[in-house]
């Protein structure tokens, strides 16, 4: 149990002390073209990792599973420019069939 | 501050919210046995990150220890980083008031958040987030109070639900040729390294893509 709290303690500062150290360096201040360029390709680049390893990481192992589905279901609801919520809902309704067919 | 300023964001946050709460009820059910009934609670509302607590509720749940279970969630949080430094020219105010306003940066708001010039709208981002902090903690606490009834989050296909919500924020992203492009090396260098390294790397890695950026177009 006590290594449940160091975990949670240490995490914790270590991720506040992350989150803190980009508005203490360059608050305020305005960024070169180059930087700008970089900060505006930021949000396609880690939105695309996150998706690819939202859906086929099981920990250090590529898994091919109902997450599958469902994010092609999601991405079907997007193409039918459906909102938000129900883009998700269908998601994981997409992925809760295909596993109680007996996908992994 | 005025409330209706954050108005829009509270509005936008609230879908993802809605999202948030289920996905936090899947960590209350799966952390319970792992750490008890208090200790998921406060890790939420303290840490608030998911990708980092479901990473290192594995590394213990797994028994790994506490350095390995805190290494895997410093590295699933590191791209915080980057999306500090991106957010930090729209702060405002003093230095200590823009780490805490830093600490509002989240995935989703931070996406939403973005005006696509590498300018983002502090507003929307503190407006959003302020939703997907109540139901997140809010849902660890219900998932800790009544997971048993509710059998595996996987079959509700919860796990499903982010990479869908992402696909959603990135389409409007692909502008022109070259944010095609990024995403799609972003994409395939995070897919490439999911078996070769600890978690976390991949989505760093694929941060990284974004220096290309450095040349102009």
């Amino acid at each position: 149990m006590t290594e449940v709290w160091i975990t949670i303690g240490v995490l914790s500062v270590v991720t506040i002390a992350i989150k803190a150290a980009g508005p203490l360096a360059v608050g305020g201040r305005e960024l070169s073209p180059p930087a700008m360029r970089v900060i505006s390709l930021l949000a396609p680049a880690v939105l695309a990792a996150l998706i690819v390893v939202g859906t086929f990481a099981d920990g250090r192992e590529l898994a091919f599973d109902a997450r599958v589905v469902g994010l092609a279901a999601g991405a079907c609801a997007i193409a039918l420019r459906a909102p938000l919520l129900v883009i998700v809902l269908v998601a994981a309704a997409s992925a809760a069939g295909a596993r109680a067919l007996g996908a992994a | 501050m005025s409330g209706s300023r954050l108005a829009p964001g509270l509005r936008a946050g609230f879908p993802i919210a809605a999202a948030g709460l289920l996905i936090g009820l899947s960590f209350g059910v799966l952390a319970r046995p792992v750490m008890g009934p208090v200790a998921p609670i406060v890790m939420s509302a303290i840490l608030f990150a998911g990708s980092a607590q479901f990473g290192s509720l594995a590394v213990l749940a797994a028994g790994g220890g506490a350095v390995p279970a805190i290494v895997a969630g410093v590295l699933l949080n590191a791209r915080f980083l980057p999306l500090g430094i991106a957010f930090a020219p729209s702060l405002r105010g003093s230095p200590l008031r823009r780490a805490a306003e830093g600490q509002a940066v989240v995935d989703a708001s931070w996406a939403l958040a973005n005006q696509g010039d590498g300018r983002f709208d502090r507003d929307m981002l503190l407006g959003a987030t302020i939703p997907q902090y109540v139901s997140w903690v809010g849902g660890t606490a219900i998932g800790v109070a009544i997971g048993d009834a509710l059998g595996d989050p996987r079959d509700l296909g919860l796990d499903a639900l982010f990479p869908a919500f992402f696909l959603a924020l990135l389409l409007p992203e692909l502008r022109s040729r070259r944010f095609v492009t990024v995403a799609a090396a972003a994409a395939a260098l995070a897919f490439v390294l999911i078996p070769l390294t600890p978690p976390g790397i991949p989505v760093l890695a694929g941060c990284l893509v974004a220096l290309v950026g450095l040349r102009s177009a």
